[in-house]
């Protein structure tokens, strides 16, 4: 049951050959015992997740069950749920009991599914490694010294772990892409305006998008039917039809043409990874599809853009954290200035202290043309690098990091290193289209490789299609880490 | 560009984050090297090129003026840190 698809554990719940509180029991216990060693979850309420178990099964006796109805699913912490902690990872928001659901979590208590708890993250989403949690460091499932990615790391582990069916992730430069790919599960990034992001606490606005990570992509298109859709309260999700993500699946892939952008092959990219990006591109062509070579000659400006414009927006974003409405505040002070730096200075981790005040700085008078207006001129070039490209390809692929999962304090003390762990994702983010990780195959020390399907804008159907007929074909998504407890 | 320590300063004081001698030494080192990455940007020129502030080239949609949430501030209250009457306290900023 544990590698289990969603439709499966769907079918099994309506046949009544399990109920939800079962199945959330089962999840919960191995949470129990595996979670010491991953720390993939920062609140855990036993009581809360079966209540909601115990009204699904209700749901499913009075037939009115939809497909995820009583199916338990990690949400990350940057999810705002009613009367959970929704910390972000952050000291700062430690003690803080949502009000109100966010979007996303009303949309899967309205299908009926189980919040199984709230996934450890990056503090604010601000990381690539899961190191900078208050709450602690995520670990890896196939090797627990190295990190699992971040920020989602928390939803990541739990899902290669098979802690949860599936979890929630969200990305701004590759948050759910990177850990996805470092722990050898599938995640989705949407087109960005496709999820709300009301009750999602805000990073960098223009850039942040949630998604589904889950061992499949039949997985994710089915819990994009639950999260896609149009929602007023957020002023940047876009008004479009309901769409349904499981569509194109079964299509075949023949005639696909797939564009590999030569700045994606090149120095830097670790020869375990390319091996592993290789054969699956083999793969591919055995399944129908060409390889086209494109180029994206502005890969290299993505780094210093978003280093740029996600700081702006974050040290805007995170203003709100004051210590008068909700959240920390310092136990001693003068005035109310010095509240608000005590409390910040305290409140907030190293990570988020540096790119507060790098987005400050680049806000400031005097420096705003020169960083801020040029990095915006700059996200136009790369944005246009791919409009170019899908001229010539229907998908995009490339590795979806440049290596496999480093080692927990390898990169911790060094930012610049950390940053440039990002150099395949963030492009897609700047630009606003979707993109995946899938399962490609394993690397030097047996670890995971992600391989990175990016489509044109609210071409998830289609990606979703590429990436199912690959899993068809292979069964990388389906190999559990050694720490699973099961071969 | 090379930054100094007042400069370090000056932006912790603008982002209000309260930060000792070292620590603004500490951020002067890591800040340096990240604006190093940045300083690459300096390269391009960018004459011509309209600066792009969002994903999607959408207008904000309006909406009636009318009320649209219910009135929550118990709620809202329940998780502020100190509050009085239905306000929030804070040091005294008026003498």
């Amino acid at each position: 049951m544990l590698n289990a698809s969603l439709k499966e554990l769907s079918a099994l719940l309506a046949a009544k050959k399990v109920s939800s509180v079962e199945l959330t029991q089962t999840f919960l216990k191995r949470i129990d015992e595996l979670n010491p060693s991953l720390n993939a979850f920062i609140t855990l309420d036993a009581d809360k997740s079966l209540a909601q178990a115990h009204a699904a099964d209700e749901r499913i006796a009075a037939g009115k069950a939809e497909l995820l109805t009583g199916i338990p699913f990690a949400q990350k912490d940057i999810f705002c749920a009613k009367d959970w902690l929704s910390t972000c990872g952050s000291k700062m928001l430690a003690n803080f009991s949502a009000p109100y659901d966010a979007h996303v979590i009303e949309q899967f208590n309205r299908a009926g599914a189980v919040n199984l708890g709230k996934t450890n993250m990056d503090e604010f989403a601000m990381g690539s490694s899961n190191e900078t949690s208050f709450f602690g460091k995520v670990k890896n499932p196939w090797d627990v010294s190295r990190v699992p990615g971040g920020s989602s790391g928390g939803s990541a582990a739990a899902v290669a772990a098979r802690l949860c069916p599936a979890a929630t992730g969200t990305d701004t430069g590759g948050s759910i892409r990177q850990p996805a790919a470092l722990v050898g599960i599938t995640g989705l990034k949407p087109t960005y305006g496709t999820v709300s992001r009301y009750g999602m606490i805000a990073f960098a606005s223009s850039l942040d998008q949630a998604g589904p990570m889950a061992r499949s992509a039949e997985d994710c298109a089915l819990m994009m039917n639950v999260m896609a859709g149009f929602d007023s309260r957020d002023s940047t999700s876009l008004e479009r039809e309901k769409e349904d993500y499981t569509r194109d699946l079964n299509q075949p892939l023949r005639g696909l043409k797939i564009g590999l952008p030569k700045e994606y092959f090149a120095e830097g990219l670790s020869a375990d990874v390319a091996c592993a990006v290789d054969a699956a591109l083999a793969e591919y062509r055995k399944l129908g599809a060409e390889t086209v070579e494109i180029s994206l000659p502005n890969t290299r400006l993505s780094i210093p853009v978003y280093y740029v414009l996600a700081p702006a927006e974050a040290s805007s974003n995170l203003a709100r954290y004051d210590g008068v409405r909700y959240g920390y505040r310092a136990p001693e002070y003068g005035d109310l200035t010095d509240m608000y730096q005590k409390t910040r200075a305290q409140g907030f981790g190293a990570e988020v202290k540096r790119r507060i005040m790098i987005g400050t700085y680049v806000l400031s008078a005097g420096y705003y043309d020169a960083y801020y207006i040029q990095a915006q001129k700059l996200r136009r070039l790369i944005a246009q690098d791919f409009e170019a490209a899908f001229k010539q390809c229907d998908v995009i692929m490339g590795p979806t990091a440049p290596t496999t999962a480093f080692k927990l304090g390898e990169k911790s003390d060094d930012p610049v290193s950390m940053y440039l762990s990002d150099i395949y994702t963030i492009a897609v983010n700047l630009a606003g289209l979707p993109g995946m990780s899938v399962p490609c195959g394993f690397g030097e020390n047996g670890l995971p490789v992600g391989l990175q399907i990016v489509g044109n804008y609210f071409a998830e159907a289609r990606m979703l299609n590429v990436a199912h007929q690959y899993q068809l074909a292979t069964d990388w998504h389906l190999r559990l880490p050694p720490l699973s407890g099961e071969e | 560009m090379s930054l100094t320590l007042d400069d370090v300063k000056r932006i912790a004081h603008l982002a209000r984050i309260e930060v000792s001698e070292s620590e603004a030494e500490t951020y002067l080192a890591q800040l340096s090297s990240i604006f190093g990455l940045v300083e690459e940007m300096q390269a391009v020129d960018t004459r011509g090129i309209e600066p792009m502030a969002h994903a999607q080239d959408v207008v904000l949609r309006l909406r009636e003026d009318v009320v649209s949430e219910a009135n929550r501030r118990d709620a809202y209250q329940a998780v502020a840190p100190q509050v009085e009457a239905g306000l929030y306290l804070v040091p005294k900023v008026i003498e």
